[in-house]
């Protein structure tokens, strides 16, 4: 049938047969505000053309997957996002997960290691440990991968404005086990442009941000090759309340910047656009999470060959991570987390994820137990070995109403990638704060749809009872963490050779001052021994800090 | 609990204080409180209690509202109160929100925090609860 009769035919069918049953008095819209109709065909999707949109795994333009053979070759990695109190601490529970069958590490930093502040810094009070592992040296570092070689595990590390410090600690870490760099793999998030949108942890501007993650891709490119450089990333501009199609549309338009700023370094694009990752969030409604990838893919690809003329296969691969959302889950009836997590996680498989962390039902509390983290990887390992779907490659295709909305949030992030041109590019976006100001009201408009009851949020504004109360069990971070974090900080500066420390320390100041790759004069910081916030310090005085005018 | 009594708005200052960039919820709150009729100062990231409570008493607030979700609630809370304490200016009522376990909750009301609001929380609540705290309102 074609699109024409199609639509025809649907107008006859809405007007004769559809009100027979009727409908609700709900509106049915997407978790993004986005109407859906009561039914998709032929007609919705008339302008597909399989070998332009879809085409084969393994082939452009990647829509039903970048591999040839998906899950059939290899499963996701089953990677948790996890880390708390001390290293010591976080390390046992990274050997945890990997004796439960975990397939990759992902470190959590606590807010000082992130902010690059060391643990006795006034603005860490409190917070040591919290969120987070705690990470002051390469010292740490060694404690956290102890007894973990690094040559056999890849590591995720979420860390941004001071990514390349540790990575530097992580490189001196494998170094120290024996282990070559271009044996370690991994990916830090790096992707700086992000926190200026949305998660808002960040040291340095703009400028001096981008010539940090242009020389740690240049200096990864020849050295460290298996490691991806930056991890561009919509969890967090979903979880500061999004919309899907802004989440795809602004990530894709930072990979942009990002690889405009490469060529604008002086680099060929083969030579870093391979080891460029993405990271998505996976929402609770399930058909538009599962057409962002899909579309992510596809307009990826495009980019890359079209606009920047990549000619590498790699370089038009966009492989991704998924975490599940955050946002989605509630404080009230916990347990019923682990039911939106499982389908959200889902969503990522049938999206064609390279790499899963569910969230566990507690995460809302607080940091999970060891039990509901096992219940979360659990979840990943029913989805992979008992529900078939990752028997065969992207088997949502061909659904008319995937297929229509994987174009519809296409052609949404083309218009938003227009906006952001219209606004001055990306960084001049973020200085005038549309996005913050996008964000801001999609999470607003998304608050009093449930406040009025429009937006069902089971457990919290329908099918609750009285006196609920969480009967779950809570990990509690030891107070004495922070403490004994700050006498080892100490003991790591009066045990080290000063000397050799203030060396590193000039030799990075010569090299900041001057236009060098930062990433060796780093290297030897680490190795030297010096402090992440003391790094940070001597970046600080040549670079400055960023500082946002709130808008809200 | 009566605010100050001659205004007729009241006014109300936001706050991510610590290192925490989370900062969703708070924004959400400035806005549905303004747009409740309230006046809002909405002080932005990365605060430290110093500041907080600097900005508080310069602009003259009645309540001041802040965010935590990083875990550093019990250090920052008690230290924003010991200061207004120290300014004479507890009668600025301090709440809350973010991730607090209810254990912490309970500690830190007896320590003086109006009243904490936990996720899940309608912000029509919050409102209320402020246009409580003073009978004009």
């Amino acid at each position: 049938m074609d699109g024409d009769s199609y639509q025809s035919e649907k107008k006859r069918w809405l007007a004769g047969t559809y009100p027979a049953s009727g409908e609700g008095e709900e509106t049915f819209t997407t978790v993004s505000g986005e109407p859906v109709d009561p039914l998709y065909g032929p007609g919705d999707v008339s302008g597909l053309d399989y070998m332009r949109d879809l085409g084969f795994p393994g082939e452009y333009p990647y829509t039903r997957g970048i591999h040839p053979s998906m899950y059939r070759g290899r499963l996701w990695t089953m990677r948790q996002f996890s880390g708390f109190g001390t290293a010591r601490e976080t390390n046992e529970r990274f050997k945890f997960l990997l004796g439960r069958g975990q397939t990759g590490l992902s470190v959590a930093f606590d807010m000082p290691t992130i902010m690059g502040r060391d643990s006795d810094d006034p603005m860490s009070e409190g917070e040591v440990g919290r969120c987070g592992v705690a990470i002051d040296s390469v010292v740490d570092m060694q404690t956290l991968f102890d007894g973990i070689p690094l040559d056999r595990i890849t590591t995720s590390m979420t860390t941004n404005a001071p990514a390349s410090i540790l990575l530097a600690f992580y490189l001196v870490t494998g170094e120290r086990q024996g282990v070559g760099f271009t044996d370690m793999g991994g990916t830090i998030q790096n992707d700086i442009l992000k926190e200026y949108i949305a998660q808002k942890s960040w040291i340095f501007p703009p400028g001096p941000s981008l010539r940090i993650i242009t020389d740690v891709m240049r200096f990864c490119a020849s050295e460290v090759p298996r490691f991806n450089t930056i991890s561009i990333s919509g969890y967090h501009i979903r979880e500061a309340g999004s919309t899907a199609a802004q989440e795809l549309a602004f990530t894709l338009a930072d990979g942009m910047a990002y690889v405009q700023a490469g060529i604008d370094a002086g680099m060929n694009v083969d030579e870093f656009a391979p080891r460029l990752s993405f990271f998505f969030n996976s929402h609770i409604d399930f058909f538009e999470e599962v057409a962002k990838y899909r579309a992510a893919r596809r307009i990826w690809a495009r980019v890359m060959k079209e606009r920047f003329g990549a000619r590498k296969e790699e370089s038009l691969l966009l492989r991704f991570h998924t975490q599940t959302a955050g946002c989605s889950l509630t404080a009230q009836q916990p347990e019923n987390n682990i039911m939106r997590t499982a389908y959200e996680g889902l969503a990522a498989v049938l999206g064609g994820t390279q790499s899963l962390h569910t969230n566990s039902m507690d995460e809302v509390l607080a940091l999970p137990t060891e039990k509901s983290v096992e219940i979360a990887l659990r979840t990943q390992q029913v989805i992979a070995f008992e529900t078939g779907v990752a028997n065969t490659i992207d088997p949502l295709a061909g659904s008319y109403y995937v297929e229509y909305l994987t174009d519809r949030l296409e052609s949404e992030a083309l218009a938003y990638f227009d906006e952001i041109e219209a606004e001055g590019g990306v960084l001049e976006a973020i200085e005038k704060g549309y996005f913050q100001r996008q964000i801001a009201d999609a999470s607003y408009r998304y608050q009093l749809e449930v406040e009025r009851g429009e937006r069902v949020i089971v457990g919290v504004n329908r099918f609750t009872h009285e006196d609920e109360k969480p009967d779950i069990e809570l990990l509690k971070i030891d107070p004495s963490v922070e403490p004994e974090q700050i006498e080892s900080l100490r003991a790591v500066r009066r045990e080290r050779d000063g000397s050799a420390a203030d060396t590193a320390a000039s030799e990075l100041r010569r090299t900041a001052e001057g236009s060098g790759n930062l990433m060796p004069a780093i290297l030897e910081c680490a190795r030297a021994h010096m402090t992440q916030g003391e790094i940070v310090d001597v970046m600080k005085e040549l670079f400055g800090e960023y500082r946002e005018t709130p808008v809200y | 609990m009566i605010l100050r009594g001659e205004k007729d708005t009241v006014r109300v200052l936001i706050a991510k204080p610590g290192l925490d960039g989370h900062d969703r919820g708070a924004k959400v709150v400035a806005r549905a409180l303004r747009d409740a009729g309230m006046e809002v100062i909405y002080l932005g990231l990365h605060q430290t209690p110093e500041q907080v409570v600097r900005a508080a008493i310069d602009e003259d607030v009645d309540v001041v509202g802040l965010s935590v979700l990083s875990g550093a609630h019990m250090t920052i809370f008690p230290r924003v109160l010991e200061m207004l304490k120290e300014k004479g200016a507890l009668d600025i009522k301090v709440i809350g929100g973010g991730i607090i376990p209810e254990d912490d909750v309970a500690e830190l009301e007896r320590l003086g925090v109006a009243r904490l609001f936990t996720p899940g929380t309608p912000t029509a609540e919050i409102i209320e609860y402020i246009k409580g705290l003073s009978p004009a309102l």
